[in-house]
């Protein structure tokens, strides 16, 4: 089952959940914070990896990545890109600190974006859980913050022996007047993807 | 003079005053080829070592065991010689630190081995190499000289 072969049904239900997911890590951020913060996903798509990069803002552009596996029932690996600009607010919002350079982006920063991608891949993945009935268990993330093509290509290398193609899910958060954007990547193993639809009934 | 673009599991050739770019190598490489009598240059950016282990391997330059064979036949194509190529690469760099994932950390040395041996049986000699480490890559090469430029944004520009 590959990602290119889902019909528009399938696509909805994957979709919704994503979007359930989102009101979820918007919460559990909320909490952790102990500010609001709302979080939206305009938009999720299916897209070749060459396009993946390309809506980074191309290959050479700095981001942050946090990247972790999930193991279970079914397997998949998840990844978390911000972009630079959006770092540098996540920062401010997060840690009140302003990013000046590459140099700025210390062990503390880095724990943010790790703890961030946790959330949200906890968030999404316990609304996939509760539809599914699977048991997801997610590793601790790893994070790197360089070039976006460098570090989607490293994670998407894993899955291109089974597809050309990502799931994204683009994220946006809001606190007050301050938007950061990030994208958060799917990438379910080979046989995942159809364990997933058949346990929602769009198999 | 144009810039020919190389994305992920892509190649080109060219020649005379063009150039070949890929952008953002992290664990990938960046396999560059090049005759000096006839001023042809070509590129492929591998993704993954071995095409055999793969359910999807449609794409021969993704993989370091077709990409390279590939690249050799399609410069020949425009009149470069297999004797007189020498090589140059770049990547093969691990992106993430600590972390106990398992394969995304083995994925750079696995491509860097899979190049050289790929090199060494098609009896092409490398040259110079910038791989390993831990940060991403772009790079560039001029048909008219071979040379390589290697820019990171930790290291700024370099030319091997």
């Amino acid at each position: 089952m590959r990602f290119e072969d889902l019909s528009p049904i399938q696509l909805d239900a994957l979709k919704e959940i994503g979007n359930i997911g989102a009101g979820n890590a918007a919460t559990a951020l909320s909490t952790l914070l102990n500010k609001r913060i709302d979080m939206t996903v305009p938009k999720i798509d299916i897209l070749p990896f060459n396009e993946v990069v390309e809506i980074m803002g191309g290959a050479e552009s700095l981001v942050a990545g946090g990247y972790l596996e999930v193991k279970g029932e079914a397997p998949m690996s998840i990844l978390f890109v911000i972009p630079e600009k959006s770092v540098s607010l996540f920062m401010k919002i997060l840690l009140g600190k302003e990013m000046k350079s590459i140099e700025d982006f210390d062990e503390m920063s880095e724990s943010v974006i790790k703890e961030v991608t946790n959330i949200l891949a906890g968030s999404y993945l316990n609304s996939l859980g509760m539809f599914t009935n699977l048991v997801f268990e997610a590793t601790v993330p790893a994070l790197a913050y360089d070039m976006s093509g460098a570090i989607i290509g490293n994670v998407l290398q894993l899955y291109g022996e089974v597809s050309d193609y990502s799931f994204v899910i683009e994220s946006v958060f809001l606190e007050e007047e301050v938007e950061v954007k990030g994208h958060f990547f799917l990438l379910p193993g080979p046989d995942s993807l159809y364990k997933i639809l058949e346990r929602l009934g769009v198999s | 003079m144009t810039q020919h673009k190389v994305g992920i599991a892509e190649a080109a050739v060219c020649d005379k005053n063009d150039t070949i770019i890929t952008i953002g190598l992290g664990s990938c490489i960046g396999v560059c080829l090049y005759d000096s009598t006839k001023k042809i240059a070509g590129m492929v950016h591998i993704m993954l070592p071995d095409s055999t282990n793969s359910r999807n391997n449609t794409n021969r330059f993704k993989f370091a065991d077709t990409g390279v064979p590939d690249l050799i036949t399609n410069m020949e194509k425009i009149g470069a010689s297999k004797l007189r190529m020498v090589a140059k690469i770049a990547g093969g760099a691990q992106m993430f630190s600590s972390s106990n994932t398992s394969d995304i950390m083995k994925i750079g040395e696995r491509n860097i081995e899979a190049v050289k041996q790929q090199l060494k049986n098609s009896g092409i000699k490398l040259i110079a190499e910038d791989t390993g480490d831990n940060f991403g890559r772009t790079i560039e090469l001029f048909a008219e000289d071979g040379s390589l430029t290697v820019k990171s944004i930790k290291f700024g520009k370099k030319v091997i």
